[in-house]
């Protein structure tokens, strides 16, 4: 089971995440750091969720990969 | 392999073309020694996975003041004044930033977009009543990204026009050092009376909201985040508008990827990638560090070159080619790391919204002097052209 992990303190709301995959990640209205929608995403969506890892300028964002 | 260190400034080699000294070092010379403009030696980066860990390594600082000046006049610089988080580190940085970053989301700049049609029309409007050959940088690559940060920080409409104008001055070629001091001293002088006002009246703005929620920030530090919002936000996104629209004229054929709302974004994505806007930022080592095999002792200041980082042939197939309908993410435009640009999503809106209003106008537009005689802003810290002349069938 994957599962991603958000640190709000490190996230500087640059929004890459919630552009690169929107079903996964939004930012909060009012402080526009991430928000997580989906904390263990389907197997279709973790490619998504690793280039969104991948892309996120901070290091706020991880997926635990478990087998 | 030459010893020679590069020197900076470099020009770029042409209107879409980084410099070709640091193009050449994709071939085998990830790092290079580099002269920086107060003669102290320091370090020049080009591949983009150094690029990124560079710019994501708290060993590397943004302070201002630990590095060089990179404008002509040379000369070392003092500590960030408050606010201007852009040469802070955290976490003095992310408390400046974590202010903002609730008003550029994803969202909220997206909500901008009916508004900044709205302004392009006005714009485009305004060209075809004065009809052909315009000057596209001064009748809509400038005045649009203008207007967006003056509704958005909260200058009222009767400041607009000659704010506009000021800081329009800060990026005259011709200005000498004493009038660009006055006019930035004009700049700040306004936007202290503005933050002045809105601590008295409070508006539905930036500014406003800024002076009320509570974020104890003083006159002179939302004055100076009012001023680098300015700053980051109006030459880049002109002369993206600018030079991107000198890149569409030269490959016509790609125009309709620009125009078709299902693939608009990819290419404004495309677009900042291939064009080199920023030649790069700097950060300076707090301790020592290896990099690409050399060691960058304390204190020793590198050049991020994002341009060469985008045309990188590890991420990017045939990377001196603009390929609108090419798998463009990855590109470092906006830069990496807790720097990376805090108004990329409002530049990425204006852009899917210019680019595609321009070309539904004037189809026919095309450029009214040879693409040799377009001035380049080769003497400018952002790149682009500085007048566009182009024309259309009335
Ligand atoms: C296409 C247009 C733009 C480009 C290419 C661009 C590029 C960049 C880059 C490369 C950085 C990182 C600088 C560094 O690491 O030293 C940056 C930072 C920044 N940009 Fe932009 N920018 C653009 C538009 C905007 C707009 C429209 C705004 C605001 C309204 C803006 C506000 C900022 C701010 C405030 C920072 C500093 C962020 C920080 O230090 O945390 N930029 N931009
Ligand atoms: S990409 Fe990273 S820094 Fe940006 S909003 Fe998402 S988590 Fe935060």
């Amino acid at each position: 089971m994957a599962e991603i992990r958000a640190d709000r303190e490190v996230c500087v709301g640059a929004g890459m995440c919630a552009l690169t995959a929107p079903e996964l990640f939004d930012q909060d209205d009012e402080d526009g750091r991430v928000v997580v929608l989906v904390t263990r995403p389907e197997a279709e969506l973790r490619e998504r969720a690793r280039e969104a890892v991948r892309l996120c300028p901070s290091g706020a964002l991880s997926l635990s990969e478990e087998a | 392999m030459t010893t020679e260190p590069l020197t900076f400034p470099l020009a770029n080699a042409g209107p879409f073309d980084p410099p070709s000294e640091l193009m050449a070092m994709r071939e085998g010379r990830p790092i290079a020694p580099l002269r920086l403009p107060d003669g102290r030696l320091g370090w020049v980066v080009v591949r983009r996975a150094t690029v990124r860990s560079v710019l994501a390594d708290p060993r590397f600082s943004a302070r201002q003041e630990l590095r060089g000046n990179l404008s002509p006049s040379g000369g070392s610089l003092p500590p960030a004044p408050p606010g201007m988080f852009i040469g802070m580190d955290p976490p003095d940085h992310t408390h400046y930033r974590h202010l903002l970053t609730g008003q550029f989301t994803v969202r909220r700049m997206r909500q901008l977009t009916a508004r900044i049609e709205q302004l392009a029309e006005e714009h485009l409007d305004r060209m075809a009543a004065a009809g052909p050959p315009v000057d596209l940088v001064a009748t809509y690559a400038r005045p649009i990204p203008a207007m967006v940060i003056c509704e958005l920080l909260g200058v009222p409409d009767e400041f607009r026009e000659r704010f506009g104008q000021q800081v329009a001055e800060l990026s005259r070629q011709d200005a000498t050092p004493e009038e660009q001091q006055r006019t930035l001293v004009g700049i700040l002088t306004y936007l202290g009376e503005l933050v002045r006002e809105k601590r008295s009246t409070p508006t539905d703005d930036l500014l406003g909201g800024l002076v009320v929620d509570g974020a104890g920030l003083t006159d002179e530090e939302l004055t100076n985040l009012a001023f680098m919002l300015l700053g980051a936000g109006l030459d880049t996104t002109a002369n993206m508008l600018g030079l991107g629209t000198l890149a569409l004229l030269a490959h016509p054929e790609q125009i309709p990827v620009i125009t078709n709302p299902d693939t608009v974004d990819n290419a404004v994505e495309e677009l900042l990638r291939y064009l080199a806007i920023v030649p790069g930022t700097l950060r300076t080592a707090l301790e020592d560090v290896e990099v690409e095999g050399v060691t960058v002792r304390a204190g020793e200041t590198v050049m991020v070159s994002l341009p060469v980082a985008n045309r990188d042939p590890e991420r990017f197939a045939d990377p001196d080619t603009l390929d609108l309908t090419r798998q463009t993410s990855g590109h470092v435009a906006f830069g990496h790391g807790v720097h990376q640009c805090l108004g990329q999503q409002l530049a990425r809106v204006e852009m899917r919204v210019a680019f595609p209003a321009l070309f539904r106008r004037f189809p026919t537009l095309r450029l009214a002097v040879p693409q040799e005689e377009v001035p380049l802003r080769d003497e400018m810290l952002i790149f682009g052209v500085h007048r566009l002349p182009v024309t259309w069938e009335d």
